[in-house]
């Protein structure tokens, strides 16, 4: 089968993100906790490929342990939402119409009709702002778009005949669940999940920025956001490249989830072939 | 459809009221006492005891817990800690900043995803509709409030056409108002119309597949018209939650937007609230934002009942 390519655009892209991430754990071209204020607002040049901030940073350094808090908040969000929105999800379309599937269901509802931003902020200014926080706020609501994602799922499958087989075969509903159900909707959550980390780096970089994400002397894509809108008259580019790098990792991680669903979703590969 | 309604408007009522709980059991953690915090490092504590008293912050749990409700229902938010003045006012000076930028972001947003998503889907497969879908993927992908700093970049510092930021207020007029909303609205607006535009396009693209437009299409109606008389409307189901959705999340998002441009809308006023723990402020503004994002919810869904039968047998 051929791949599309948005599949392998959005993949490179993301590859590119996760191993400038990695790399920076061993190695990044400047420290990025030492200032420098002679070196301050450094043009690109052979020692700074990208330029130094107001402190003396430099920023291709910054970008690169950017990416490393981005993708671990995004990531460990992600991993929360499907932590307990996938059991949630399972148990809910197991039970079908009972009390645990209307207390599920309504909590989801209710989750979603909090304006999540709103929330997260409530939760950092609760908690003081933190990475930590910033994950837990981003988490808390991938759960129930997890939970939503696996009981649709997993309720058409219930009423399969390799389903009522394994009923029949005396099987338990946990069982059940979890060796015939879970494996069959693991394309819906591997696409659903690359498209909840593309909005966990959108969130963390939107709470960053705010400044209740990350704190200093962490570098994040927001935070560094933040620290250049006070100079856009003077140093457009700081503005411009942390920006740059959260679209693209967004668009790559989109791409990459619309690549997969084609891939992956056999309904949506009928319908375009 | 009465039955529908009333369905609807009991669980409406029954998510306000989970909401406000949580609402009030979070804020209850929230660490700091607003009365010292008001009085200042040199407070005596006899001063900050006769504060807590005068504000109600010693009462039982459950009292205070209903005295909110209670005043809000009544339309009495308390009053606020640092700015001595009652919430509600505070709250309804600043609506006239976030609702007039949300509904200037929302119509933009419209205006360019109706279109955008027509002729992508109209032209199918094209040229056309590759670029359309790559540039809303691109929309997607940018965060507002860094496009709305490239904009204030280009327009305000290299332009000059636009203030930087700052609101001068409806007093002086419509334009200037609007004027001062435009390039956050902007910035609201396109990754909300990138969006909006891929649904648009998507439902189109199903409902043109429909048998009833083929059945159009029979009976002589030209492309166009089988479009714009039969599956428009058919598409705006999708379409239309899609907006309603939009709307709250605006009206919400407009919390970094409004930071960016120093605008003094809600989003300010409930960063400003959390940062000087006026937890009052902060407490009856979420309420107020869930309120606005469950009624839409919940109007949408009416809207829909009333117009579309089938949809009613599904309470």
């Amino acid at each position: 089968m051929r791949l599309p390519a948005q599949l392998i655009l959005g993949g490179v892209l993301t590859a590119l993100f996760l191993a400038a991430a990695l790399i920076s754990f061993v190695w990044t071209p400047h420290d990025v906790a030492s200032l420098s204020i002679p070196d301050k607002l450094q043009d690109p040049s052979a020692t700074y490929w990208l330029g130094t901030d107001h402190f003396g940073r430099d920023t291709l350094s910054m970008l690169m342990v950017g990416a490393r808090t981005s993708i671990a908040v995004a990531l460990v969000a992600v991993g929360i939402g499907i932590g307990l929105g996938v059991p949630l999800g399972l148990l809910a379309a197991a039970y079908r119409g009972s009390l645990l599937d209307e207390v599920v269901m309504r909590g989801n509802d209710l989750i979603f009709a909090f304006p999540a931003l709103v929330i997260a902020i409530l939760i950092t200014a609760v908690f003081g702002p933190s990475a930590l926080n910033a994950i837990l706020a981003i988490g808390i609501f991938n759960i129930p778009v997890f939970a939503r994602v696996t009981r649709g799922g997993a309720l058409s499958l219930w009423t399969l005949d390799y389903v009522l087989a394994a009923r029949v075969a005396g099987k338990g509903r946990f069982r059940i669940s979890y060796e015939h159900i879970l494996p069959n909707i693991l394309n819906l959550l591997i696409v659903q999940g690359t498209i909840q980390f593309s909005l966990g780096i959108l969130a963390e970089a939107a709470l960053s920025y705010i400044g209740l994400g990350a704190q200093p002397p962490l570098p994040s894509w927001g935070r560094m956001l933040a620290d250049a809108q006070t100079m856009i008259y003077t140093d457009a580019r700081l503005a411009i490249l942390p920006g740059l790098a959260i679209v693209a990792m967004v668009l790559g991680l989109n791409l990459m989830g619309d690549g997969l669903r084609d891939v992956l979703d056999p309904r949506v590969r009928r319908a375009r072939g | 459809m009465l039955r529908f309604a009333l369905n609807r408007a009991l669980s409406l009522g029954l998510s306000l009221l989970v909401a406000s709980v949580v609402i009030f059991a979070v804020i209850e953690v929230i660490p700091g006492d607003p009365a010292a915090f008001m009085l200042g490092l040199n407070a005596q504590p006899e001063a900050v005891e006769a504060l807590r008293d005068q504000l109600g912050l010693n009462g039982s749990l459950i009292s205070r817990y209903l005295g909110w409700l209670g005043g809000m229902l009544t339309g009495d938010f308390g009053v606020s800690y640092t700015y001595k003045v009652p919430v509600s006012e505070l709250i309804l000076q600043r609506l006239w900043v976030s609702l007039p930028l949300a509904l200037y972001a929302l119509i933009l947003s419209t205006l360019i995803a109706f279109p955008v998503g027509l002729i992508a889907a109209a032209r199918r497969g094209s040229a056309t509709d590759y670029g359309i879908m790559g540039a809303t993927q691109l929309g997607i992908a940018v965060p507002n409030f860094w496009f709305a700093m490239l904009l204030v970049l280009v327009f305000a510092v290299n332009l000059r056409w636009f203030s930087a930021g700052g609101f001068p207020g409806w007093d002086a007029g419509i334009g200037p108002a609007l004027k001062a909303l435009t390039l956050p609205a902007v910035a609201l607006a396109l990754p909300q119309a990138s969006i909006l535009a891929r649904v648009m396009r998507s439902a189109l693209i199903e409902t043109l597949g429909q048998d009833y437009i083929r059945t159009a299409r029979a009976k002589g109606l030209t492309r166009r018209q089988a479009t714009t008389r039969h599956a428009l409307r058919n598409a705006m189901i999708p379409v239309l939650t899609i907006i309603g959705l939009q709307f709250s999340f605006l009206l919400a998002g407009a919390i970094i937007i409004e930071n960016v441009f120093y605008l003094p809308g809600l989003g300010r006023l409930i960063f400003q609230g959390i940062t000087q723990r006026d937890l009052i402020v902060v407490e009856s503004l979420v309420m107020i934002l869930v309120f606005a994002v469950i009624l839409v919810t919940f109007l949408v869904d009416i809207a829909y009942a009333a117009v579309d039968p089938r949809l009613r047998r599904r309470a």
